[in-house]
């Protein structure tokens, strides 16, 4: 329990982050330079924080595995970002960001965390807008918003169904400005294999060239993952497929506790998956259910096309479970009733694995041309993969792995449990409790890497200004080098038949199917064993060609699903452990009469954060127990 | 469908490289063009071969990762998307299939299909962005930009950098990806103020990396994935102008 | 300053005002030649006097030859920097849906030159005392070398390939001027056409029928 500081300054929620801001402590700039910060990720968070540290004068050296910082995967963010700047008169306030936030998550993130994200949300927004995004506008030539789930303000501000690309490339064009002052180095194509620890604080990584395969050390005073999410431990999401949670697992294995790993985020509305070698599965996002009406055919096994399908033949389920939201109820509940109405039969397509998203009757009300312009982007893109006009008959849509709440547990500095190490965005856990609410994601990543972290980090690194360079020569680099080369041979030399990516996916479909939208004991404990059986599998018949001194694909994609294999454990461990339903993790056992998510606050209002203790040993649990000063918990209602 | 593939591969940057032959059978109209390089892949290594290079991430159409020159067009032969939303519906049992790393002197193959893009970070690096600090920003409603502007700048910095127009482009000229850029920070009031040293920087980056010279074609904006448009050309042409 | 005279996109605008400034000259040696039509010679050799002697026209002249040059040099220049820009080409060519002719400007480029070169050995050498002739009577001069059938032909080509190379590079030099308009812009793209029909079939007409009909 000591263990778990989350250094929540005193005082009333509203004046803690300014309060904390006065007071924290700051490291001259003559001495920021001499200080270097390594950003592991070029997300909205990564690069924000990269260009936010640079601009304060730090020596930042940025990392991604990609070929260029531009294409991290924020970058396929659709619908929006959230902000409480009030612009539509309809009653919002930071407050009021802060409450749906907290209820969104189902009461399991901590209060002033959240409330700080809704704080910096509008500087969020201006600072976009003042690099140059661009949001959409009114006529008037003011920035136009749009509702989105789980909440009844309009607070969305977007660029099409591309605000993640805008605001990505927006980051990325501060993060440049930086590189050509020379305050942040950039290197692409580039994964983390290890994290170093010298002294117990984090100073530094072990990370692969992935063109040369050449293992490289850095080192830094300070290291801060933005590393993103572990969807694609599902195989098939809405990730980017390359999306891993290696350099966090790395981390988590050095020290830092990994909270609430069972909480992921199903998304409701995703392209169903079309044959069986397919690689991902693609979002619509989430605000077509502004305007589409989700529904299935009353009868079972109702084959007609969705058009011959009578007004009094559909089924409605959103509309008919939850008349208050209707269809723009957060996801979690979403993508629960689409899976229920699919199991119970009502489901559509050859595989009865999809329901229908239907704008016949929004159509109808405000003319094509209004749809096309919200959503003609959606529409197009829907056609390209399927085939299918939108405008003509109904999307057809099935939930998919999307966003993961749970992460590196991190305190109120967005610190590990690692002195020095920082985990920011969707790699930390802190801000969505149990579910995310829509366009809350990019709202975080940012406030996180440009207005957060730069505040915070000072606090540690004032500490920091008499400790010299870090020298790759120490020991701890040595030895950190030593394991990874081993590990990537020991890939290489199982020398079996089958691939890293088939493993991968019979994975996925175990995680899916055990520890997906739904959970019980039964199936958990199944997927312990079946995961057990796999990994076995995995280190005796693997198939790596090549060596790991050049470019090698499948080399990369072997370590990212040997950690996926030790991370599903813990996910099904955590998922057992959590004996109740909230938000996203719903354990069949505890449930409503009417089927709905029965939260137990007096054993589970904690943050479970679990401790790695060795290879093959089991993890420990520590809680972070929840304080509710200025929200009374309550049932999530959408009804 | 039964197609045959001839795929480009080159084992690094220095090696010759030849195009190889690949037969591939039982592949499925619904399946990507990807996922039918993902399927060769997966019986390369099976096979204990070296499966083709390629680079990939997002496979919705929008990280810009991926790039393949097939039967002749960036992206293969279907307008307006990326090679990972080219769907196999779109080839004929029987079919050859070409695939070619995209050809620049400033996009050197890297190996098989992977080429460098670095040049384009490098361009963006010289005067990509408008320089603001965080924190330093005014409140969002107090810059008022028309809706049509706006609109159009948005329309320019859709631009997913990968690539496809230098490909495209009989002199491999990077004009339009650098000019999509220019227009988005031209069109807004944001962008404005450093405006001259932006185009300058851009332009002489573009020059020294080595890329050719606009002759006003049009292959760009045809190959285009995200359908950006000449007219960013003729805009940063009229920007370079102005900042004499 | 060097980096701005000579990057790629001043380059490409000082050989598209070169490019125009050899257009308005066209329409005028067409006027000329239509003389040629006429059964005196008269008209056409007073003509081709005042042009070989007037002072403003020779300055004009002048000012030609260094747009010729540049145009060519620049076309030159550019078109060597986008061969390099491609060392390795595509084995399944270039599909892309673009203007045809587009693709070969330095090809229909270097043919009009050897064209026009061919031309100064008949006409304007003659004036300038390199080559032999009377350079008071270019109308026998047009009418004896429109009389060789293989003359005929060479020019005829040469005057449609002129026509392709006038079509793209008319819009084009708007385009690289930065002359891009959501209305104007399809009107140049419409005036191009009539402008690479009409110029090039004047001078063709005049040509045929100096061979065939005369």
């Amino acid at each position: 329990m000591e263990k778990l500081i989350s250094k929540i300054p005193d005082g009333p929620l509203a004046t803690k982050w300014t309060k904390y801001k006065a007071s924290v402590k700051l490291v001259n700039p003559a001495n920021k330079k001499k200080l270097e910060i390594i950003v592991i990720g070029t997300g909205l968070s990564g690069a924000g924080a990269s260009s936010a540290l640079g601009e304060l004068g730090y020596s930042v050296k940025t990392f991604c595995y990609q070929d260029s910082p531009r294409r991290a995967h924020s970058v396929a963010a659709q619908g929006g970002i959230n902000a409480a700047k009030n612009y539509q008169n309809d009653g919002d306030s930071t407050y009021r960001l802060f409450y749906d936030m907290i209820k969104g998550g189902d009461f399991r993130a901590r209060e002033a965390n959240v409330y700080r994200a809704a704080e910096v949300s509008n500087q969020v927004i201006d600072h976009y807008t003042a690099l140059g995004v661009p949001f959409a506008r009114d006529y008037g030539g003011t920035l136009d918003t749009r509702s989105f789930g789980g909440v009844q303000v309009s607070r969305t501000f977007y660029s099409k169904g591309q605000t993640g690309q805008q605001c990505l490339l927006g980051v990325y064009s501060s993060l440049n400005r930086q590189i050509k002052k020379g305050n942040v180095t950039m290197y692409p194509r580039r994964e983390m294999l290890d994290l170093v620890l010298v002294d117990g604080k984090a100073r530094g990584i072990i990370a692969r060239n992935l063109l040369t395969g050449e293992i490289e050390r850095h080192a830094a005073h300070a290291v801060v993952l933005a590393t993103g999410g572990y969807g694609t431990i599902y195989f098939l999401s809405t990730l980017a497929v390359n999306s891993n949670a290696s350099a966090a697992w790395k981390a988590h294995k050095k020290g830092a506790f990994f909270a609430n790993p069972s909480f992921v985020q199903i998304h409701p509305t995703c392209v169903p998956q079309l044959n069986e070698f397919q690689s991902k599965l693609t979002l619509m996002s989430e605000s077509l259910r502004n305007d589409g009406r989700v529904w299935v055919p009353k009868t079972k096994g109702d084959s007609r096309p969705a058009n011959d399908i009578p007004e009094e033949e559909r089924d409605y389920f959103l509309e008919r479970r939850y008349p208050a939201f209707g269809n723009l109820v957060p996801r979690d509940v979403a993508s629960r009733a689409t899976k229920e109405r699919c199991d119970a039969g009502f489901g559509i397509g050859d595989t009865g694995l999809a329901v229908n998203l239907d704008f016949r009757d929004s159509i109808k009300k405000q003319g094509k041309k209004a749809i096309e312009n919200k959503y003609g982007n959606l529409f197009d893109m829907y056609k390209t993969i399927t085939g299918i006009d939108s405008y003509e008959e109904p999307m057809r849509i099935y939930p998919a792995g999307h966003y993961t709440m749970g992460g590196l547990w991190v305190d109120y500095e967005l610190m590990t449990t690692i002195p020095g190490l920082y985990a920011i965005g969707e790699s930390n856990f802190s801000d969505h409790g149990a579910n995310r609410l829509g366009a809350s994601s990019l709202m975080q990543a940012s406030g996180d890497g440009y207005f957060i972290l730069p505040n915070t980090i000072s606090n540690y690194l004032a500490d920091e200004i008499r400790v010299p360079k870090i020298s790759t020569n120490k020991p701890e680099f040595a030895e950190a080098e030593k394991t990874v080369i081993e590990r990537l041979n020991k890939f290489i030399s199982i020398k079996g038949r089958q691939t890293a990516a088939s493993f991968h996916k019979r994975l996925g479909k175990i995680m899916w199917d055990y520890c997906g939208m739904v959970r019980n004991e039964e199936g958990l404990k199944k997927a312990q064993v079946l995961i057990n059986v796999l990994r076995e599998e995995f280190w005796k018949d693997l198939n790596i060609p090549g060596e790991y001194t050049e470019l090698n694909q499948e080399l990369e994609k072997a370590g990212r699903v040997a950690d996926y294999f030790e991370l599903a454990e813990l996910l099904v461990t955590d998922a057992l452990d959590r004996n109740e339903s909230c938000g996203a993790h719903f354990r069949e056992e505890y449930q409503t009469p009417e089927g709905e998510a029965l939260r137990n606050d007096e054993k589970f209002a904690y943050v479970a954060a679990w401790e790695y203790t060795g290879e093959g040993k089991p993890h420990i649990l520590h809680k972070e127990e929840l304080k509710f000063e200025e929200v009374e918990m309550k049932v999530r209602s959408y009804k | 469908m039964k197609l045959t593939l001839k795929i480009w591969r080159q084992k690094n940057p220095k090696a010759k490289g030849n195009f190889e032959t690949y037969i591939m059978d039982n592949v499925s109209p619904k399946m990507a063009f990807l996922e039918m390089l993902d399927a060769l892949n997966k019986r390369l290594v099976e096979e204990h071969k070296d499966p083709v290079a390629f680079d990939h991430d997002c496979r919705e159409g929008i990280c810009g990762s991926c790039g393949m020159y097939i039967n002749g067009h960036p992206h293969g032969p279907v307008p307006a998307i990326t090679t990972c939303s080219l769907s196999m519906r779109y080839f004929k049992d029987g079919d050859t299939i070409w695939v070619e790393p995209w050809r620049a002197k400033p996009f050197p193959v890297i190996k098989d299909l992977i080429v460098d893009r670095s040049a384009f970070d490098k361009i963006q690096i010289a005067g990509g962005f408008i320089s603001v600090n965080t924190g330093a920003a005014p409140e969002a409603n107090s810059i008022l930009i028309q809706k049509k502007k706006s609109d159009d700048a948005f329309d320019s910095a859709i631009c997913i950098g990968c690539g496809a127009c230098v490909a495209a482009c009989k002199n491999a000229s990077a004009m339009l990806f650098v000019s999509a850029k220019i227009s988005q920070f031209a069109l807004l009031p944001q962008g404005r103020v450093e405006a001259r040293e932006r185009v300058r920087a851009m332009v002489e980056k573009m020059d020294e990396l080595g890329f050719g010279n606009c002759s006003n074609t049009g292959a760009c904006e045809a190959e285009c994935p995200k359908e950006i448009k000449l007219v960013n050309i003729a805009r940063l042409n009229r920007e370079y102008y102005k900042a004499f | 300053m060097s980096k701005v005279l000579f990057s790629s996109i001043t380059k490409k605008f000082t050989m598209a005002l070169a490019g125009l400034f050899m257009l308005t000259f066209l329409p005028l040696h067409l006027f000329i030649n239509l003389m040629l039509l006429k059964s005196e010679p008269g008209p056409f050799n007073t003509a081709a006097h005042f042009m070989a002697t007037f002072p403003v026209i020779k300055i004009i002249e002048v000012v030609l030859f260094a747009a010729i040059l540049i145009h060519i040099s620049y076309g030159i220049w550019l078109q060597i920097r986008n061969w390099l820009s491609r060392p390795v080409g595509y084995v399944s060519g270039n599909k892309s849906d673009i203007s045809f002719f587009s693709k070969f400007m330095i090809w229909t480029g270097a043919i009009i030159l050897t064209f026009l070169i061919l031309h100064w050995f008949n006409f304007y050498f003659i004036k300038l005392g390199i080559v032999k002739g009377n350079p008071e009577d270019f109308y026998s001069v047009a009418h004896n070398l429109f009389k060789i059938p293989a003359y005929d032909i060479i020019y005829l080509s040469c005057f449609a390939l002129l026509g392709f190379h006038l079509f793209h590079a008319f819009y084009s030099a708007f385009q690289t001027l930065g002359l891009n308009h959501r209305i104007w812009s399809p009107v140049v793209k419409v005036i191009a056409f009539i402008y690479a029909v009409i110029i090039p079939a004047g001078f063709a007409f005049i040509s045929i029928t100096l061979w065939l009909f005369r």
